[in-house]
């Protein structure tokens, strides 16, 4: 499914960090796993197209999205992926329709408030938001956040989804409830799903395979 | 009579202040992008200069302005020789006097709303298939609007108000350039008190109407989010 060698190098006014990696995986799940500052997000960021590395080459699900040498370079949107942020970036001034259809609507203009489309209905149905479709996301709470930010995501149909600390911003309870949701969406739509995390529950439950990532190396 | 010139002077000034306003809003938003998202050399110096007719006393702007677009200027002659316009003593002239004192006023509110806006909604808008136009229209700008709104207010109250560069690039004439801050200097000088009381009445109204506005919006700034 992923495969990538690649380097890259961050440069802060005191310290620098290098980050040096080769990886390969055909599993459909993936955790990246290791303690803060050891490199992940900035991987994921990598893999979305929301950064570059120096150097190497990342291919997933046969689609080489970089590659140095060749000269290839692909825009996050041509990769086709689904990113979940860690606070999830809902767009405030957009209610939880809108922010759903965000993605559908390609011109200039933000979808509007009752944007007609039956798979939005069905994904509002499906996480329970139908009630709070024209709220803000301001008024929800933490996991109905995450629900519109999945939604979000997923009604592209992306060819994978990549969490980055998906369940850190939640409660104990709440934590273990999304967590069970995150895993019967993922096996229902069959979706290829990459999630760091540096929480040993998550690695339990979702790592089929696991990247161990401290420093920037594979541990 | 009286009425009729007050009315000439108090048009004029809006309109000149209308065009320099939608000047700065163009550019000023442009520039205060810029500012906030992109890393070039010389941003510090840009910046500084920029802000200038902030500082500056507005004769000097109003200097800089002759030497730069009078008959013998550097544009003011390309413009004359090639397109045949002719800035000083216009109103338009006016326009780019009051465009140019109040530009700081726009770009500097513009720079911070832009750098208000967490960079992690535009990431988001890219990973869900946007482009730069689509990304700016639909998530930069309407997160920053109300920030720069409340600039673009403030420089259209100081282009109401702006008198010495206006005097220096295009002079008194009444009905042509002679706007209200103009019109009321005139009117102490001949003596006229009747007259520059009502006009400073009137710009007074205005200006503290505008204000009031943009007093509103910044305490509205944030209520949608």
């Amino acid at each position: 499914m992923l495969h990538f060698h690649l380097e890259k190098t961050l440069k802060a006014k005191q310290r620098e960090f290098h980050l040096e990696l080769n990886f390969h995986s055909d599993k459909n799940r993936l955790v990246i796993f290791g303690p803060s500052g050891s490199g992940k997000s900035l991987l994921l960021r990598l893999i979305a197209g929301l950064d570059n590395p120096d150097t190497g080459k990342i291919v997933l699900n046969e689609q080489t999205f970089f590659d140095k040498n060749q000269g290839v370079q692909l825009q996050p949107k041509q990769r086709s992926i689904g990113y979940l942020f860690q606070d999830y970036a809902l767009f405030p001034h957009l209610t939880v329709r809108q922010n759903i259809a965000f993605g559908l609507e390609k011109g200039w203009l933000n979808p509007k408030e009752n944007y007609p489309s039956t798979e939005l209905d069905d994904w509002l149905a499906r996480f329970s938001l139908q009630e709070l479709q024209s709220q803000y996301p301001h008024q929800l709470s933490g996991g109905q956040r995450q629900r519109v930010a999945l939604a979000r995501a997923l009604i592209l149909k992306p060819q994978a989804l990549l969490l980055d600390e998906p369940f850190s911003a939640l409660d104990g309870f709440l934590r273990t409830k999304m967590r069970d949701e995150l895993n019967t969406l993922q096996q229902q739509l069959n979706i290829p799903l990459l999630l760091i995390s540096h929480d040993q529950e998550d690695l339990e439950r979702f790592g089929d395979a696991v990247l161990y990532l401290e420093d920037g190396r594979q541990k | 009579m009286m009425n009729d010139s007050v009315w000439v002077a108090l048009s004029l000034s809006l309109k000149v202040a209308f065009f320099a306003t939608v000047i700065n809003l163009i550019f000023g938003v442009a520039v205060g992008y810029l500012l906030a998202r992109k890393n070039f050399i010389g941003k510090n110096l840009l910046d500084s200069v920029l802000t200038l007719p902030m500082v500056l006393p507005p004769t000097v702007l109003g200097y800089y302005l002759l030497v730069l677009l009078g008959r013998h200027g550097t544009l003011g002659a390309w413009l004359y020789e090639h397109l045949g316009i002719q800035l000083i003593f216009t109103w338009q002239g006016a326009v780019i006097a009051a465009a140019v004192v109040s530009f700081p006023l726009v770009f500097k509110p513009a720079r911070a709303a832009f750098e208000s806006v967490n960079n992690q909604y535009e990431e988001a808008a890219q990973v869900l298939g946007m482009g730069a136009w689509a990304i700016f229209l639909r998530v930069t700008l309407p997160l920053a609007w109300r920030g720069i709104l409340a600039g673009v207010l403030l420089a259209f109250a100081r282009s109401l108000g702006e008198f010495g560069a206006t005097l220096m690039i295009a002079g008194s004439i009444p009905g042509k350039t002679q706007t209200l801050a103009i019109a009321v200097y005139e009117a102490v000088q001949a003596g006229q008190d009747q007259l520059a009381n009502y006009l400073v009445l009137i710009t007074s109204i205005l200006c503290i109407s505008v204000l009031l506005s943009v007093r509103y919006l910044s305490n509205h700034a944030f209520a949608s989010r």
